[in-house]
């Protein structure tokens, strides 16, 4: 009994992270933060916030200062530190700028001792940082996420899209093939969904220039919805606030410049997740979805699993 | 591609400093092109990434501080991710924005200085983004208030923007750490 006592106790343990939502999950990534949650709640994993959470700067910081750029991101790490826990993103450029924050202050000393007068504390670069995906994959297990999928996917092409700042540089955010990141697929998969083969998984939305140069944003969100849709998907999975509200807002504005209306949902990938562990729709915020996800919901709540019943 | 270059002496002064800010060392680029060849925006630009890295090497005129790429780069970092030396691209492009702000050159499409600038003013004034604030105030300082304009009720009736700042950010920490920077 101890044995097994102390097996629950590690496993409790392993399950409980630092969670740091990102600023946008206060705002047009809502529905981010509360899939997330849910499905977090759902299958046993402890998500605690760092008090006081700042900005990681994303790219305005390092667009415009070194310090910044390192400092914003290790401010934050310092808090999870002081937690005793791994930090878990799901934000790809949080994820990103934590991640080169601690690639450079473990790759450069120099850098270290200049972030220690910043921040008034040394930091060793020693919190390590997950994606909520790689949480789900890597430490959930396949097996467990299996036996608590209540609902399927059966019949679902996905495109899944990683995006830029998971994937690159692959140096810095090791996260999987920078090239062809598989991880989100093996979900799909999981779920019952086919998971579909396309070359536009890696490519860049343009999410940073969302306000500035919505022009490039349109160009390039174009070319992944049109690639998805050639490609026979039914919906994009995605794992970044930026992909989701870009390539699912932009869709308007690809119909009035170029005339091609899309009408592809796009989901985070927790939503589906969220779906087949039987949430309903509005616990994982797809009610705010702009291109309506109503075929997919329609056709997971039609999956339901006979044999765990 | 064809370039023309003309050299001038302040060139070495810009690769100077780009290599004190970014600790990139350009001279290891092979010209093999990958980056150019992969980058999203190559397409819309007239200076392509594997030109910029060129110019430096060659001490050309301060002039591609001003290139169009510098404010069209997405920071994807496509070109670090595939150079088989790995130069990290996006680290010099971030050296060029930075000199060309610095040289109050940086005057482009868009005004993506702006938008940084006013992007670090929310954090450093409330610890976190503050999307609406911020997009009002980008809205005025580049007079473009008709565009995206009709996005707004939408978003605004599925909250799929805050109306209001967080103000549970620890904003004595945030400010110590924007006035400490160099």
């Amino acid at each position: 009994l101890k044995g097994v006592c102390r097996i629950v106790v590690e496993n409790e343990k392993n399950m409980k992270y630092a969670y740091y939502p990102g600023c946008s999950a206060e705002s047009t990534a809502r529905d981010q933060y509360v899939s997330v949650r849910e499905v977090a709640r759902v299958l046993g994993i402890d998500l605690i916030e760092p008090k006081g959470w700042t900005c990681c700067g994303a790219t305005p910081a390092h667009n415009t200062d070194r310090d910044l750029s390192i400092g914003l991101p290790a401010a934050n790490l310092l808090i999870a530190k002081s937690m005793g826990l791994d930090m878990v993103v799901f934000c790809a450029a949080c994820y990103n700028r934590m991640k080169m924050a601690n690639y450079e202050i473990r790759s450069n000393p120099d850098r270290r001792k200049e972030l220690a007068v910043l921040l008034g504390e040394d930091y060793d670069g020693s919190v390590e940082v997950h994606h909520f995906v790689e949480v789900l994959v890597k430490n959930v297990g396949m097996k467990k996420l299996q036996e608590a999928f209540t609902h399927s996917l059966d019949g679902l092409k996905v495109a899944s899209y990683y995006g830029c700042l998971l994937v690159r540089p692959k140096l810095a955010t090791n996260f999987d093939d920078p090239e062809n990141p598989t991880i989100m697929d093996s979900l799909v998969t999981l779920m019952g969904g086919e998971s579909i083969d396309w070359p536009h998984k890696v490519e860049c939305c343009g999410g940073g220039f969302a306000l500035t140069r919505t022009d490039i944003v349109v160009e390039l969100s174009n070319s992944i919805l049109g690639m998805a849709k050639a490609a026979g998907a039914q919906c994009i999975a995605v794992a970044c606030p930026m992909c989701q509200v870009n390539l699912d807002l932009r869709q308007s504005d690809i119909k009035k410049v170029k005339n091609i209306n899309h009408n592809l949902p796009v989901v985070y990938i927790t939503q589906l997740i969220g779906l087949c562990l039987g949430l309903s729709p509005a616990q994982l915020g797809m009610h705010k979805c702009v291109v309506s996800p109503k075929p997919v919901i329609e056709l997971v709540r039609s999956n339901e699993r006979r044999d765990v019943l | 591609m064809a370039m023309v270059i003309g050299k001038v002496k302040s060139g070495a002064g810009l690769l100077n400093s780009v290599r004190e800010i970014s600790g990139v060392d350009v001279a290891e680029c092979l010209q093999c092109k990958k980056c150019t060849n992969g980058c999203p925006v190559v397409p819309m630009v007239k200076v392509p990434p594997s030109e910029v890295i060129r110019r430096l090497q060659f001490a050309t005129d301060d002039s591609i501080a001003q290139a169009d790429l510098v404010w069209m780069c997405l920071s994807c970092e496509l070109c670090f991710s595939r150079c088989p030396m790995n130069i990290d691209m996006a680290a010099v492009m971030d050296a060029l924005r930075i000199i060309s702000v610095r040289n109050h050159k940086a005057k482009q499409k868009g005004n993506v200085p702006l938008f940084n600038r006013l992007f670090l003013k929310t954090v450093s004034i409330f610890g976190r983004t503050y999307d609406l604030g911020m997009i009002a105030a980008y809205k005025i300082g580049t007079s473009s208030f008709l565009q995206d304009m009709g996005k707004f009720p939408t978003m605004l009736q599925k909250r799929k923007i805050a109306l209001f700042p967080s103000f549970k950010a620890d904003k004595k920490y945030i400010r110590r750490i924007f006035r400490r920077r160099k």
